[in-house]
């Protein structure tokens, strides 16, 4: 009778020894840990299966992600365009300097042009001939071919006002012929936002290709356990118990996907880098190519590793409900 | 501590496994369950760890009426019963000592705890020199040994038992069912469903038979 008494106050202290907010949260930590340690293992443990997954999420990420990064590019190279938008007022060849000189004043005092440029026909050659390296072809010519010209910049923004001003200045008798410097410009920025949407198609399909692959291998990791699920499951483990270790397995495989896509983006700019500073030399530019940079890399290490968990979540919402003990 | 109140428990395919069956367990007994293969000593075992549910009548185990216990409640429930299986059911890609310690880490138990939960559980069967073994490297008795040291390690109230000497020579059948005594003596409520008649009736504890889903003898203490 002895005997049980003691059995019973063990069986009390066993109980008491688990009660309590705290401690149960410290086990919930603990098995975190262990499940992330575990499954981290699990991973490196096949390095070369494991490798070829990250490298199909690193593929399938870096493709959206690159491209975005070369539009990002563009973007940056033509900003300095942008605006304001200019509109060449090409003056009548019989105009003289004077009366030019007059036209361009009137322009620059109006409200709605902000400024307004006078260059006179032999400034233009100048230029050109610098410019172009033409020097010694223009020189050879008796007679100036280019005419006097106002650069005129409206006030307003937008092209629209733009375009009104460059009709109503092109009405005017001083005018032979005024070009607004901006259909070219709206067209490289339209066709920058097809680019982008396109961009953003592919990556919305290969993001759901991602999650779809995670789900697979995740599944296919759950297949392969499927009796040690059940003996947990048999000894009291929750599904919560037996998911964690597969929603990090997802977490890894994202995360490590992530870092493979951030490597890949980095050594394709790598790889066109020479090349494009010796365009932009070409170009008299110092345009140079600029990357995802820490914080761009850091959020797609981030963005594989929410995948990796959306695609395990959905695995294991499927599979793991199915495995029980029969 | 397990009663059983006019269960009854039909299969899908209409295969009646358990009619009408009453029984009272008492807290701190060893009770045998015996009786011809499918003749519903499984089916009474997994209607108390919650692995079916019964077709009609109830089963109320530690004062808990199971009909009451949800399915997200079943771990909890399973945690308070230690159960051995006749085909030991372990964990193959991992030592005999992570083996027995999985109850403890599932009911999260601190690292000093579950070790020294684990050696004591492994000493009381005999295979403490063995914790860094793996299961393959085992012998038959050996791995049913670590089974009752898993099913004994959370201190569970109540224990189960299928047919654990199921593929054991006599000596050491003897040898197990003397561990299942010896737990019965520190105060766990044992059930062992076993057709070992030889064996379990010298052990002089009482035996309820069942034949074909009724209960035929053994039904009151």
């Amino acid at each position: 009778m002895s005997a049980r008494r003691l059995a019973a106050q063990r069986r009390e202290g066993a109980s008491q020894s688990r009660t309590g907010f705290q401690d149960l949260y410290r086990a919930w930590m603990r098995h975190h840990r262990l499940s992330a340690a575990d499954s981290l293992y699990r991973v490196l443990d096949k390095p070369l299966s494991s490798v070829l997954t990250w490298l199909v999420i690193g593929i399938a990420l870096a493709l959206p992600v690159g491209l975005n990064v070369a539009l990002d590019n563009v973007d940056h190279l033509s900003s300095g365009w942008d605006s304001p938008a200019q509109i060449s007022l090409f003056l009548r060849e019989d105009l003289e300097a004077d009366r030019a000189q007059q036209f361009q004043q009137a322009l620059a005092a109006r409200e709605d042009i902000a400024g307004a440029r006078y260059v006179s026909r032999e400034e233009a050659l100048a230029e050109f001939s610098e410019l172009s390296g033409f020097a010694d072809v223009l020189a050879s010519l008796d007679e100036n071919p280019l005419p006097d010209l106002v650069l005129v910049t409206p006030a307003g923004q937008g092209g629209e006002a733009a375009s009104a001003l460059r009709e109503e200045l092109q009405a005017t008798p001083e005018v032979a012929q005024a070009v607004l410097d901006m259909e070219w410009l709206q067209r490289l920025n339209s066709l920058m936002e097809l680019s982008r949407r396109l961009v953003l198609a592919v990556g919305g399909l290969l993001v759901l290709g991602v999650v779809l692959i995670l789900g697979n291998t995740i599944r296919l990791a759950i297949e392969s356990r499927r009796e040690e699920i059940v003996i947990v499951k048999l000894v009291g483990g929750s599904n919560a118990f037996v998911r964690r270790p597969f929603l990090y397995t997802g977490l890894w495989y994202g995360v490590g996907g992530g870092v493979f896509a951030a490597t890949l983006v980095a050594l394709s700019l790598w790889f066109l880098s020479a090349p494009v500073d010796q365009l932009a030399a070409l170009y008299q530019s110092g345009f140079q190519l600029s990357g995802l940079g820490i914080m761009g890399a850091l959020n797609l290490v981030i963005l594989g590793g929410l995948l990796g968990l959306t695609g395990a979540w959905l695995a294991v919402a499927r599979h793991l409900v199915e495995i029980e003990p029969r | 501590m397990i009663t059983f109140d006019r269960v009854s428990k039909r299969y899908d395919e209409g295969h009646d496994a358990l009619r009408e069956v009453s029984v009272d367990i008492d807290r701190d007994d060893l009770v045998f369950l015996t009786g011809h293969s499918g003749a519903g000593k499984s089916t009474l075992l997994r209607l108390i760890m919650l692995m079916d549910r019964p077709t009609r009548g109830q089963v109320t185990v530690d004062g808990r009426n199971l009909a009451t216990v949800g399915s997200r409640a079943i771990p909890r429930h399973r945690r308070d019963i230690g159960v051995v299986f006749q085909n030991h059911q372990l964990l193959f890609d991992r030592p005999v000592f992570d083996n027995v310690a999985l109850p403890l880490i599932i009911a999260g138990y601190d690292y000093q705890e579950v070790g020294r939960r684990v050696r004591a559980a492994l000493d009381k069967v005999g295979l403490l020199e063995r914790e860094r073994a793996m299961p393959v490297t085992l012998s038959g008795g050996e791995q049913q040994r670590v089974g009752i040291a898993r099913a004994v390690v959370g201190k569970p109230k109540i224990l189960l038992a299928d047919e654990p000497t199921g593929n054991l020579d006599p000596a050491l059948s003897a040898e197990i069912m003397q561990l299942f005594e010896e737990f019965n003596r520190v105060g766990v409520t044992v059930l062992i469903a076993s057709h070992d008649l030889a064996l379990i009736s010298r052990l002089r504890h009482r035996i309820i038979t069942l034949r074909e889903g009724r209960l035929v003898s053994g039904s009151a203490a």
